[in-house]
């Protein structure tokens, strides 16, 4: 597709900020001729990388991200940037400073977020491929939303060098794909240590301790949740037989702390966003609004060049960091975390993978969440614990309510990426 | 919350700042849940799989890139320059 034709096909969705006059091919290998999108955090030099955010209007990327230069190595043809909530924070793309995505499925409804403009990019065929970022089920999410699958490795499996940092802790780089073998193609040649990321893991950090054996764990309080809508359920359990149909044992497991997972996400995850976003003062690059002292630039340009979204969850970081409050919220969150690893740790001896729902619903309608944040949040009920344990998790396409996809989940043990591709391609059905 | 805003350095208006006191009331309740732990003992407290406290892993310091490889590239997006230096307002 040219420039010309990605853009015109676009028109009603927006899944694109920028479409590349400059596309090319920067080498031969298992991507050639393979058209990629890349989420708006994530540098390509000499482009454009804005977070979708008003502070970064005009920064180009001085040097190319690790995932980009494997990219290039591999033949890839990277075609433009894809919209987003403004730093990966949301669940609709309804945050971007560069306005809406629309779902391609039905254009009233949000594609999901903060990875919307890839997924529906992805959905659409506007490119082969496209890269996420994920820190609380933002690459699942809109997969789910949006029709198509979406990986989020082990934390550590996939270099961050180059990606605008939220949440440290929990962000991850990982792939959008119309089936498995795309996504899991596409995740062989981005995954990888990386000496400019400390946090990334070697082949050896988990090593292989169970045998897969086929058997899926269904934690079913966790997926019986308030606000679960009825046809999620049954698109779920029509999910579970089909994997009993293709061999696999489907047995109910208890989860005592998973519920935790979302408490524990709005809590660390604005912490590590306040920190992060510190670097945003309007002096060494991005938007600089003029105050009347040193100071008071830093008030003016983060006051005008954050979005609401991001003030928000600045603001909320610093309360909980707060002396006073540090222990009651950030210290038991960590203590929660904990727990929550502990006990899928423990889980995964006996089963290789947990089912559940990617999302509670479909996609809801554009504007519907946006006046109620805590409402917007409980969207991601069912991804964030994949982030708060490290734990690598896809989100498989599941069938359709009317016209809008379903999505269903896959979680594996950390470093077992390669079980969620066994188990999706029987899934979706797609050779081995 | 309009202390809190200072201590993040961003100007919200009084009407932000209502809206925002509603908002985390409900972020805050929900969130409390955590507290159960509060008081266990949870050790050693980040840790990865292995059980092992986390450590930070550095680089070596050696085989540095040529100097002023990237000075342009990054002095030409700051706002306000003088040579090669960031220029900033006058702060004593």
């Amino acid at each position: 597709m040219t420039p010309e034709e990605i853009r015109a096909k676009d028109k009603d969705i927006h899944a694109f900020l920028e479409v590349f006059d400059d596309a090319k091919s920067y080498g031969e290998g298992p991507l050639s001729g393979k058209t990629i999108a890349l989420k708006d955090n994530i540098l390509f030099e000499g482009h454009k990388a804005s977070a979708a955010s008003k502070i970064l209007e005009n920064f180009t990327a001085p040097y190319d991200a690790t995932v980009v230069k494997k990219l290039k190595a591999a033949g890839a043809i990277i075609v433009g940037r894809t919209n987003m909530d403004e730093f990966a924070m949301g669940s609709s793309t309804e945050n971007s400073a560069y306005g809406v995505t629309k779902n391609p499925h039905s254009l009233e409804r949000v594609p999901g977020g903060s990875s919307g403009g890839s997924a529906a990019a992805v959905a659409v065929g506007m490119c082969d491929l496209a890269l996420g970022s994920d820190t609380g089920g933002s690459i699942r999410q809109p997969a789910a939303f949006c029709g198509v699958v979406g990986l989020k490795p082990t934390y550590g499996r996939v270099s961050r060098f180059g990606l605008i940092a939220m949440a440290s802790s929990f962000d991850q780089i990982g792939p959008l794909a119309k089936t498995v073998s795309e996504a899991e193609i596409l995740y062989n040649i981005i995954k990888g240590q990386d000496p400019m990321d400390s946090t990334t893991i070697s082949e050896e950090t988990y090593p292989i301790k169970k045998k897969f054996s086929k058997v899926i764990g269904i934690p079913r309080a966790f997926v019986d949740s308030e606000g679960v809508d009825e046809y999620v359920k049954k698109n779920f359990e029509e999910a579970i037989k089909k994997f009993q149909a293709l061999g696999y044992e489907v047995r109910d497991i208890e989860l005592a702390h998973i519920k935790y997972s979302l408490a524990v996400y709005y809590i660390i995850m604005p912490a590590e966003a306040s920190s992060n976003l510190a670097r945003f003062d309007g002096v060494r690059y991005g938007f600089h609004k003029d105050g009347q002292d040193s100071i008071d630039d830093y008030f003016k340009t983060r006051g005008a060049g954050f979005g609401r979204e991001a003030r928000r969850r600045i603001i909320l970081g610093t309360y909980v960091l707060s002396s006073g409050y540090y222990d009651e919220y950030y210290g038991s969150a960590l203590k929660m975390k904990e727990l929550i690893t502990r006990e899928l740790k423990e889980v995964f001896g006996e089963i290789d993978l947990f089912l559940t729902p990617t999302t509670p619903t479909t996609a809801f309608k554009l504007g519907e969440k946006t006046l109620d944040p805590l409402s917007m949040y409980l969207a991601d009920i069912f991804t964030v614990h994949a982030n708060i344990s490290g734990c690598p998790a896809i989100s498989l396409p599941s069938g359709f309510s009317g016209k809008l996809p379903l999505g269903v989940e896959l979680t594996a043990d950390l470093g077992r990426e390669n079980n969620l591709f066994i188990a999706g391609k029987d899934f979706l059905n797609e050779p081995h | 919350m309009l202390a809190l805003a200072k201590l993040a350095r961003i100007e919200i208006g009084d009407e932000e700042a209502e809206g925002l006191s509603h908002e985390f009331d409900a972020i805050l309740e929900y969130v409390v849940e955590v507290k159960k732990a509060q008081n266990l003992k949870v050790s050693p407290l980040v840790s990865d799989s292995q059980g092992e406290t986390l450590k930070n892993v550095l680089r070596e310091d050696r085989e540095p890139h040529e100097a002023g490889f990237y000075t342009e590239k990054i002095l030409a997006q700051s706002p306000m320059r003088e040579g090669d230096y960031l220029k900033v307002k006058k702060i004593l």
